[in-house]
């Protein structure tokens, strides 16, 4: 009970075509992120869905049901929004029965449903308060609760964390991907930072200019890109991109070699290099690298590792753990690939 | 040590200058309401001094109170502004929202439109508006006024309303959207708690030269029943002669609904200020 179907989803605004014909299909229970740079259009996406914008052209299912001409109350569905969206007149559960309120449920009913959201949320001890005497991760949980409450076919979340400090953004990852197991609902989420996305994703969506770069789950993503868009996209540090010649590989023009799968020696090995700059994350080092065979080169080694600016270094990449990519960006399908070798 | 001592000489010289302002602005209230307690007499004699028990003398307000229906006066006035204002706000925050919120074609341009009435002034059609109210009946009716004040209103509160309209969050409306609020619930649940320093303001701007007139209230609505408490001080002041303790009187008497109003908006306006934010 909960799937959705868009097809060639087109948005224009005046002139400007935000969505450029959007094809994806999700299934009942999926919780699916929507991940692309700023004004890639994955918020106004979600806002199709939920029916705030209209589509210029093409259909919205939900459950098999064309909802294009359906008001946003009555398409089943919830949304969490970035600033939360509280109504700061009405108290914490006035806020979370107003939906149910307006769908003429019964009051001991609301009461019961809202009771039920703000035991799994434990927002009971604030049920009485208005969002002003609320803290922000409060707040958010009011929002989620409010959504929760509706039991909607469809979660929408428009980057319900972008407001949080690090710490509340992690326990509220945390919940949500807990909610999502407890209640088995259909959810889709917009973010713009990957880490939500790989961490809570069955699958991603990668948005670039209005139209789906790659769909797939997290580790597709990150083993298997489709295009130098996604291999930018995914993984951070970001992906080393190299010249096809400079490294050795005619049949490819871009070769890609995530910073995770270059090993470094002081000894020997493939590029000659000298240290730029090194970052100590403590769990990871971080080394930039400018070689004269491939150009700039970053490298992530796990652990701690004492390497100076100007020491002169030499970087392998592991075998098997390279991309290739055409002229167009595309990805050249190849034996090796997703077939990643441990670290050496 | 010299940054608080510097600070401390500008926080007394912004006091003093208020004190000044605040000085030179009440100073016309307190002549008015100090003298329409003297004798005439006393009034041309020392007008600066304060009535003391010799001078003291209430004969300008059993003036006021003889001649001519006063209080209806008054509750013509408060009725004429009270509704007025009510109007503005009312057609003004609803243009406002719809100006701000929907996108339509010609949406600038309906907005320059109603705007417009902020430059060119209301008396210029006096004549058609005599014209207008002639030909439907309304002169000599308290409706003539307020049909009038409300569109004299309502061009500065479109264009104060809708700047703070745009300031409202997106999200908030989509969220009543989304929990099934109407439009109409959603612009009065949602929106006009949260722009209600913007309405005070509005409603201190407009009720001020609805009170005061005397042009609108003199051409349309002359009549005995009909009389505004400004036109109906008229009265008082005769081409020769000048009842000066009673025009007095009259206006200090017309000071006071204004000063009440004003104490009903400011506090709205600073309830409005300290309500729970959307963050």
């Amino acid at each position: 009970m909960g799937s959705l179907q868009l097809k060639s989803i087109r948005k224009a605004f005046g002139g400007h075509e935000v969505l450029k014909g959007i094809d994806l299909e999700v299934k009942d229970g999926e919780f699916v992120i929507f991940v692309g740079p700023s004004g890639c259009g994955k918020s106004t996406l979600l806002r199709t869905i939920a029916g705030l914008e209209d589509a210029s052209s093409g259909s919205v299912r939900i459950d098999g049901d064309e909802v294009g001409h359906v008001a946003p109350a009555k398409r089943g569905i919830a949304m969490v929004f970035q600033s939360y969206a509280l109504y700061p007149h009405l108290t914490v559960k006035d806020n979370m029965g107003l939906g149910l309120k307006q769908a003429g449920v019964p009051r001991a009913e609301i009461d019961d449903k809202v009771a039920k959201a703000a035991g799994m949320l434990s927002l009971e001890p604030y049920l009485a308060r208005r969002p002003a005497e609320l803290s922000g991760g409060q707040r958010q949980r009011v929002a989620i609760g409010r959504a929760i409450v509706r039991e909607p076919k469809l979660f929408l979340f428009d980057e319900p964390l972008s407001n949080l400090d690090a710490a509340l953004r992690v326990n509220t990852r945390l919940e949500i991907a807990r909610l999502h197991r407890s209640l088995k609902a259909t959810m889709i989420y917009v973010t713009h930072d990957q880490v939500e996305a790989m961490t809570l994703a069955d699958k991603i969506v990668v948005l670039s200019a209005g139209r789906i770069e790659q769909v797939g789950s997290p580790m597709e993503l990150y083993n298997r890109p489709a295009n130098l868009f996604v291999a930018g996209f995914i993984g951070s540090p970001q992906m080393n991109f190299i010249e096809g010649e400079r490294f050795g590989d005619a049949s490819a023009k871009t070769v890609g070699i995530r910073p995770e799968h270059i090993g470094l020696s002081r000894e020997r090995g493939d590029w000659t290099g000298k240290v730029v700059h090194v970052e100590h994350l403590g769990a990871d080092t971080i080394v930039y690298l400018e070689t004269e065979k491939v150009g700039p080169l970053t490298v992530r080694l796990f652990g701690e590792h004492r390497y100076e600016p100007d020491e002169i270094v030499y970087a392998t990449p592991v075998i098997g753990a390279t991309h290739r990519f055409d002229a167009e960006g595309r990805a050249i399908a190849s034996a090796e690939q997703g077939r990643i070798l441990p670290d050496a | 040590m010299s940054k608080a001592r510097s600070s401390l000489a500008r926080t007394g010289a912004v006091h003093v200058a208020l004190i000044a302002y605040t000085l030179v602005a009440l100073f016309p209230v307190f002549l008015t309401i100090a003298n329409s307690f003297k004798s005439r007499n006393a009034i041309f004699r020392e007008p600066l001094a304060v009535p003391t028990p010799e001078t003291f003398s209430l004969i300008g307000y059993e003036t006021v109170l003889k001649q001519g229906d006063f209080i209806g006066y008054f509750q013509n006035s408060v009725v004429v502004t009270v509704v007025s204002i009510a109007l503005v706000l009312l057609f003004g925050a609803m243009a406002a929202f719809a100006l701000s919120e929907y996108r339509f074609r010609g949406n600038t341009l309906m907005g320059l439109y109603l705007a417009l009435g902020i430059m060119i002034p209301i008396r210029l059609g006096t004549v058609a508006i005599l014209q207008g109210m002639v030909a439907t009946n309304l002169v000599n009716t308290l409706t003539a006024l307020i049909l009038v004040y409300t569109a004299q209103g309502l061009p500065l509160a479109v264009f104060i309303l809708s700047e703070f309209m745009r300031t409202v969050s997106d999200d908030l409306k989509n969220a009543g959207r989304i929990d099934g609020l109407s439009e109409y619930a959603i612009f009065f649940q949602l929106v006009l708690p949260l722009i209600r320093p913007a309405m005070a303001t509005v409603a201190v701007f407009t009720m001020i030269p609805i009170w005061n007139d005397l042009w609108f209230p003199l051409i349309l609505a002359p009549a005995e029943s009909t009389k505004t408490i400004t036109l109906g001080s008229q009265i008082f002041i005769g081409q020769f002669v000048t009842n000066w303790n009673a025009v007095l009187s009259a206006l200090s008497l017309a000071i006071f609904p204004v000063l009440v109003l004003y104490v009903i908006f400011s506090r709205q306006l600073i309830r409005g200020i300290t309500a729970g934010a959307v963050k």
